[in-house]
């Protein structure tokens, strides 16, 4: 213990008294550092976005569709809904919903105007990630409400006026039956002044199926693991095929998982190979500085060579101010990269609402510093192997 | 009882014309415990050579030292620097401080190489010992900073740190003036003297080789008794070979 100790200490005390060389030797590192580990964890948060977003649209990985529909006659929106409905329970899905897409009327206070509707159920908010920037999304009590329940988009709800979650506003829905319709949530999701509205499919079955248009068989979107999407899919398909026979069915995946996770591997290996290189230049600098200042240093070795320093402690002495100097940069740099990436305004540099923002990724941190010791542990070789390597009287007389 | 016996002692070097050099011829040389032995000569007459076989740093090519009665040619390289850490104190003519340390700093050096509580305690070790060379009010001086009596000073500080048994001085006052030369000889032979450290004291100045037990003339390699007849009284201000 205490000869390591007594190494790390004289390694140490070298780097003190060189502080200016040592700084400047290790400027290339830090940088490569700073950048490598900030690039991959904004990385991360970069993909988390991308993955958000992604999920808005089309559902977390993997999110699949079933779709069937007669092949002669019109949609019987019952059957195929009851069938729907039934494989989900047969199969036990956790997380599933049946969508379908509609227009209706809406009376707004000023003007009437056929508004997009998409009636799901209450599983569709976490399964899609939709935001909301006021009230909340719909809960499975939402059905047994005595006026259909809404969450709709910034426009839909600028032509009613405000949310006051105490007095939530309502809007008649429906032309030829209409029925008052009680706002409960906002959408955060920009809807470029088209006004959009989510509703219950309970509700809509209950309130506004006799409206023109509502009538059109729903498909089925199910979350479920990634690994299990063919063996569902098949389940899935291969039992609805038997319950509706004349019907076309099919599934297909809706998430964009498995093109993110080749994106995601372009960004990483892509970042990573620029660090290393960026890192490797800067363990050149380390190595140049080492080399010029072993030279200047041999007096000094020869001194302590009289005081009983064996050739392995020149080396490992020589070596660890290498090593401890990189390891203290690679340190600094992964602190300044993790207040960088934490601190970014995202939201507002991207514009775009991120849900789950996620931690400094530990790994970048580690392989950060833990590439930064490599480096100066391979950088600090040779000019250890010159100071092991000078004869001990030349070097006291130099 | 002997601690130092070179029999036979030989160095040669290769030059780069293939033919030989001999740099010392057949020294045989016994030192006991505690004694002060001095060696003059001239430049290039092998002093050094000498010094550095005595202290480790270098192999002779014929002969055989040995060392508290162990043959050294027997220890591998790693455990002559260890006996080499152990046993000798070097005193250089041009004291060969570590630059940019502090007094302090230079004298606890040689105890990095020590082990157990020396490493710990390394450093106020270093600044006793620098008390007691008078230098309590430069414990944080650098080397730059310092008079050249005043950084001999810290080197004997340094060569006797660790409380080697033989001390090795090699021209030590040869940087210096005639009476700081004097006080830094008087200090070191105080120092060696109490603590019964045997010192071998390397130079050309014959006053300062006067204030040894026994002396020896060194000349072409080969080494030769000098009698104190030959040499000035230790109070004469100095004397050259």
């Amino acid at each position: 213990m205490t000869p390591l100790a007594a190494i790390f200490a004289e390694a140490w005390s070298e780097i003190r008294v060189h502080k200016l060389r040592v700084m400047l030797s290790l400027l290339g590192v830090f940088l490569a550092v700073l950048g490598m580990t900030s690039i991959a964890a904004a990385g991360d948060i970069g993909r988390q976005l991308v993955t958000e977003s992604a999920e808005r649209s089309g559902g977390r990985p993997a999110t699949v569709t079933v779709q069937a529909f007669p092949l002669t006659a019109a949609p019987d929106a019952d059957v195929i809904s009851s069938a729907l409905r039934d494989v989900v329970e047969r199969y036990d899905i956790r997380w599933s919903s049946l969508v379908l897409d509609q227009e209706i009327v809406a009376n707004f206070p000023a003007f009437t105007e056929r508004v997009q509707v998409r009636s799901v159920d209450p599983e569709y908010g976490p399964m899609h990630r939709v935001l909301l920037a006021d009230g909340r999304w719909f809960t499975p009590a939402d059905s047994d409400r005595y006026a259909p329940a809404l969450v709709v988009s910034a426009s839909f709800l600028a032509r009613l006026g405000g949310f006051d979650p105490n007095s939530p506003p309502t809007v008649r829905l429906g032309g030829t039956t209409p029925v008052t319709a009680t706002v409960i949530g906002v959408l955060e999701e920009e809807d470029f002044g088209a006004p959009f509205a989510y509703l219950l499919n309970e509700s809509a079955q209950t309130w506004i199926s006799g409206e023109a248009g509502f009538g059109q068989a729903p498909m089925l979107e199910m979350w479920v693991p990634p690994s299990q999407v063919e063996e569902v899919s098949a389940a899935v398909t291969g039992d609805l095929r038997a319950t509706l026979p004349g019907h076309e069915v099919f599934a297909e995946r809706l998430d964009q998982g498995a093109e993110l996770a080749d994106l995601d591997g372009v960004l990483n290996y892509g970042v990573r190979g620029v660090g290393y290189f960026a890192l490797l230049l800067g363990g050149v600098g380390v190595l140049n500085v080492g080399l010029v200042v072993v030279g200047q240093r041999i007096r000094e070795i020869g001194v302590r060579r009289s005081f009983g320093a064996t050739s392995t402690r020149v080396f490992l002495t020589i070596m660890l101010e290498s090593v401890c100097a990189t390891a203290v940069a690679g340190a600094l740099a992964v602190g300044c990269a993790i207040a960088i990436v934490l601190n970014l305004p995202y939201e507002q540099i991207l514009s775009v609402p991120i849900e789950d923002l996620p931690p400094f990724p530990l790994k970048a941190a580690v392989e950060g510093f833990l590439a930064a010791t490599a480096v100066g542990a391979l950088a600090g070789i040779i000019p250890a192997v010159i100071a092991v390597r000078a004869k001990v009287i030349d070097a006291i007389r130099y | 009882m002997t601690f130092i016996r070179l029999a036979g002692l030989g160095r040669a070097v290769r030059l780069p014309d293939r033919s030989r050099l001999d740099i010392l011829t057949d020294i045989n040389l016994e030192i006991e415990r505690g004694e002060h032995i001095a060696v003059v000569g001239r430049s290039g007459s092998g002093k050094s050579t000498l010094l550095n076989l005595i202290g480790l740093l270098d192999s002779p090519t014929a002969g055989t030292y040995e060392l508290d009665g162990r043959p050294t040619a027997n220890f591998s390289v790693r455990a002559r620097a260890r006996l080499r850490g152990a046993t000798f104190g070097f005193v250089f003519q041009q004291f060969n401080l570590l630059p940019r340390r502090s007094a302090t700093e230079n004298v606890a050096a040689p105890l990095l190489y020590s082990s157990g509580r020396q490493v710990w305690r390394r450093r106020n070790a270093a600044r006793e010992m620098l008390e007691r060379v008078g230098l309590g009010q430069r414990l944080d001086y650098l080397p730059e900073r310092l008079s050249g009596g005043e950084q001999q000073r810290v080197a004997i500080a340094r060569s006797m740190v660790r409380g080697p048994q033989v001390l090795l001085a090699d021209e030590p006052t040869g940087a210096l003036d005639i009476d700081t030369g004097n006080s830094v000889m008087d200090m070191l032979q105080e120092m060696v003297a109490q603590s019964g450290t045997t010192l071998v004291t390397i130079t050309h100045d014959l006053s300062v080789a006067a204030r040894a037990d026994r002396h020896f003339r060194l000349e072409h390699g080969v080494l030769s008794r000098l009698e104190r007849a030959e040499l000035p009284s230790v109070t004469a201000r100095r004397s050259v070979v």
